[in-house]
């Protein structure tokens, strides 16, 4: 763990630009997110970005709120604020005054497109999230068991995903994986 | 989306939109509970917890109106449900409402991932939480899939091949190449906006 200045630089620097390139939510950044923190600058091993990740989807709140886990990993408390205010401020203000002259492109059609043609690429970029996590999650047939059975209980019920992330956390803590 | 907002005043942009006849105007106190409560009870994304909540529960708003607004946070820069606090809650009180929306929604949040994050950092490594950790993590994966599935459904279903091509490349560079998503998203977003801005034109929706 590194809390120097240059490092909250760098987190503000990677999370600003981050804010304005999360398409269709947050979680759209956290490839790179990934790619910076686990292979260019070595903040944490892969292991423990998923550990991170897995545990702010088990927590309530905005899912922005991952980056709070990995800033707090990198650089404490004062890391956790600044990827949290980083990641939200900038691009909030900017959207601020958008919001303001709103009325005038409304109905825009330029405005239409630009927001159906980002949909494809929010996909994409969920998906590769999924790859990442899914690539260090599962390991042996058993992890790869609980991602089966909660993409089914997802994906074809109506049952809260909590149930599914509460029931696999109770297996791993009773040592069966 | 709704025309609602064409039918309002000429001046009138989502942050100072004349607020309905029918519809509960929140007291700051009420502010800020509702976006607490909203972001306490909301796991994985608090988009339809804040829908029932401010829609059907309290009634701040018409369902549509909540689809409008809602699709302008998506459009901007930033989390959407932080536009959303921001936005709305200017709309009612100014500087002092978005502050106290804002405070609601991520104030209560971040102490707890931060009080998370301290105990992971000093028992993360300990049998029993790596444990539950992995279980935890592989949970997550499964849930991960299942709303990339779902995201990429409808353009399956009707049959959006060169949307889906571009959603494809997007994985194929960032989820398997690791490439830099600020590279792709420069190379991708024009070609994609592109496809949106033909097919809005075959379908007749956008003004030339």
């Amino acid at each position: 763990m590194k809390d120097d200045f240059g490092t909250y630089l760098a987190l503000a620097l990677l999370f600003t630009v981050l804010s304005f390139l999360s398409i269709g939510g947050a979680i759209s950044a956290l490839p790179e997110i990934h790619r910076q923190a686990v292979d260019i600058s070595h903040w944490m091993t892969d292991r423990e970005f998923v550990d991170l990740v897995a545990i702010a989807q088990a927590a309530p709140g905005p899912n922005v709120l991952f980056v709070t886990l990995i800033g707090q990993h990198v650089a404490g408390i004062p890391g956790a604020l600044i990827a949290t205010f980083f990641m939200c401020g900038p691009a909030c203000v900017v959207a601020f005054f958008i919001a303001r002259a709103f009325d005038r492109f409304k109905e825009k059609r330029w405005r239409i497109a630009v927001q159906a043609g980002l949909v494809p690429l929010s996909i994409g970029l969920v998906a590769s999230v999924a790859l990442i996590i899914a690539r260090s999650a599962d390991h042996d047939w058993k992890t790869m068991l609980i991602t089966a059975a909660t993409f089914a209980l997802t994906y074809w019920t109506r049952i809260s995903p909590l149930y599914a992330l509460g029931a696999a956390t109770a297996l791993g803590v009773s040592g069966f994986l | 989306m709704s025309d609602r907002v064409e039918s309002s005043p000429a001046d009138s942009s989502p942050l100072t939109a004349p607020v309905a006849l029918d519809v509960v105007i929140p007291t700051r106190t009420e502010l800020f509970l509702g976006f607490f409560k909203v972001t306490m009870t909301g796991f994985g994304g608090v988009l339809s917890f804040a829908r029932r909540e401010f829609v059907l529960v309290r009634r701040w708003m018409s369902s549509d109106e909540f689809s409008d607004l809602f699709a302008l946070c998506q459009f901007l820069p930033g989390p959407n449900i932080v536009n959303f606090g921001i936005i709305y809650g200017w709309r009612l009180y100014k500087f002092a409402g978005a502050a106290i929306a804002l405070t609601g929604l991520l104030g209560p949040p971040v102490l707890l991932m931060i009080l998370a994050g301290e105990l992971y950092g000093r028992y993360g490594t300990m049998p029993v939480f790596r444990g539950g950790l992995t279980g935890l993590a592989a949970a997550a994966a499964g849930l991960l899939i299942a709303t990339a599935v779902q995201m990429s459904e409808p353009l399956v279903r009707r049959e959006r091949l060169a949307q889906a091509a571009v959603a494809l490349a997007a994985f194929v560079t960032v989820g398997i190449m690791q490439w830099s998503i600020v590279w792709v998203l420069l190379a991708l977003a024009p070609v994609s906006i592109g496809i949106a801005w033909r097919s809005a034109a075959i379908a007749g929706r956008g003004q030339p």
